[in-house]
């Protein structure tokens, strides 16, 4: 079970999320200009990391609002959490190397 | 290897069992095969099988990182059956529960096959309509199936609750009496018992760690017991085929999950049959120990963690306390998680890649038990002829770019 921090909400149980996948996806800017293959990848194509990974969730039972979250898909440790629309960076090698409480404490105030 | 028999039975017995030969051989790798298979659960077992009987191709290896079975092999549910809507998943499903029919005397091993018959219960009219419509396009590809009326589920299945007065109430279900279940540990330790005495080497705690590549060509592969040249390289790499396929910088349109399962303690026989339930989601069926096996749906996140989240038990024990309620004070003996490589449409990827010489096989997702034999037989093959057999040409990596999807999650109405 995970305890996810909202970034507007704070920490609150696994079961009044949503999960939505890999995120930083960003739509095309102009999907009729694109390949067969470049729609696949848009589509279908995962990073499916085993390790840090960048991840969409929204707190459907809560404030009801989308963020970013960074975890690590063996240990299932929230590394950081992120509002939508922020960069993915810090990379994670520099996100990993600090408290996660801290980053979290950074992002609500 | 010693072929088992009542004739061996008998002769062990004078020697109290303590003096059986090992089921299959132990070697060192060798510096060069010509097909190397990564991944040493039930379908990379059967491919290697397969490679050897059907193909005459025995200079080959199976590298394993950790034990025989160890992975979903070990980590389904074990059941068995066909009962899959569109005609290309039918035809692949179809060919497996035949080979299962006959398994058990091919290999030479007892894989405890029990058609005791799958029963999918229908929950509301929309379930009885999209649950006809599926026996009859199950009928038209010639694979078993009936309709059974709120009664007749009751008559085949006695311990079911059909009262009218619970939240989805009982309206009916398919019932596929060639589909059951089948010893998951039997059909990888008798696969791999039946390659190794066809000369294939099974190499335990051997970890990939590379592919060596040459120009575009996979020539090889880097593990954590040495290089080994390889003329071919097929990937079974189930919840970890990403990252396998990652070291051939080849991208896949897969997620891993954790799905989780769980027993019970062991009671007297009270279930004897399998029964799925898709609109409340879950599953169960009695073991011969006597455990009930009960699985679900994954957890939503993407985990290579072998555990998951306590509330997806929680919707699973509801359901089957609903269906079944005389299980209300059993105990649950272990819970468990196998990461499972779901695909977007919900249909394996049995294929060439873009990498010469490299053949994947993956996405099976929450359903690959039941496919272990007839996955082996055309993964073997695809690999043997370098082109599909006609029966996984439509599981082609490419059909994510033409668009042709087999798109099972919503068509089968079926948990998988």
């Amino acid at each position: 079970m995970l305890l996810i921090h909202c970034p507007w909400c704070g920490p609150r149980d696994e079961i009044e999320f949503a999960y939505g996948g890999e995120a930083h996806r960003v739509r095309p800017a102009d999907p009729s200009a694109l390949s067969d293959a470049e729609w696949a990848d848009f589509l279908f194509l995962r990073a499916n990391p085993k390790g840090v990974h960048r991840e969409r969730w929204v707190h459907a039972h809560g404030c009801r609002r989308w963020f970013n979250v960074e975890r690590h898909t063996v240990t299932h440790e929230i590394l950081r959490v992120y509002p939508p629309g922020a960069a993915a960076e810090p990379d994670a090698a520099v996100a990993e190397a600090q408290p996660p409480q801290a980053s979290q404490q950074g992002v609500r105030s | 290897m010693s072929n088992y028999s009542i004739v061996s039975l008998i002769r062990n017995a004078f020697s109290h069992h303590e003096h059986w030969g090992r089921a299959w051989r132990d070697p060192a790798p060798k510096p060069a095969y010509d097909v190397v298979i990564i991944g040493g659960g039930g379908h990379g077992l059967a491919t290697a099988y397969y490679l050897a009987k059907e193909h005459g191709i025995t200079n080959v290896a199976v590298l394993e990182k950790g034990w025989l079975g160890g992975g979903n092999t070990g980590r389904n549910t074990t059941i068995l059956r066909s009962n899959y809507l569109w005609d290309e998943s039918a035809a692949l499903y179809e060919k497996s529960l035949q080979l299962y029919e006959g398994l058990s005397q091919d290999l030479n091993y007892n894989t405890m096959v029990s058609q005791r018959g799958v029963l999918n219960l229908a929950h509301n009219l929309h379930d009885v309509r999209e649950s006809v419509r599926r026996v009859n396009a199950l009928r038209l590809n010639g694979i078993d199936s009936e309709w059974l009326t709120r009664e007749q589920v009751k008559e085949f299945c006695p311990a079911i609750n059909i009262a009218p007065d619970v939240r989805y109430p009982i309206m009916g279900g398919t019932l596929q009496r060639r589909g059951g279940t089948a010893r998951h540990d039997a059909v990888a330790w008798g696969f791999a018992r039946a390659a190794s005495a066809r000369g294939v080497d099974i190499i335990q705690n051997c970890e990939v760690t590379g592919l060596r590549r040459v120009g575009g060509k996979v020539v090889g592969v880097e593990t954590s017991r040495g290089y080994i040249q390889a003329g071919k390289v097929g990937v079974v790499a189930a919840g970890h085929s990403s990252v396998v396929a990652g070291m051939a910088d080849l991208r896949l349109p897969l997620e891993s999950h954790p799905l989780q399962a769980l027993v019970s303690e062991p009671i007297k026989p009270v279930l004897d049959c399998v029964v799925m339930s898709n609109a409340v989601h879950v599953y169960v069926s009695q073991s011969d120990k006597g455990e009930l096996v009960i699985g679900a749906g994954i957890d939503s996140y993407n985990s290579y963690a072998q555990r998951g989240s306590f509330h997806v038990i929680e919707h699973q024990i509801g359901p089957l306390l609903e269906l079944f309620p005389i299980f209300s004070r059993l105990r649950l003996l272990r819970h468990w998680a196998g990461i499972v490589d779901t695909c977007p449409d919900a249909s394996p990827i049995i294929s060439k890649t873009p990498v010469e010489n490299l053949f994947i096989n993956c996405g099976w997702g929450t359903g690959g038990f039941k496919a272990t034999p007839g996955s082996g037989w055309v993964f073997a093959h695809t690999i043997a002829r370098n082109e599909p057999h006609v029966l996984n040409a439509p599981f082609s990596l490419d059909r994510f770019t033409s668009g042709y999807l087999i798109d099972e999650h919503g068509a089968a109405a079926v948990a998988h």
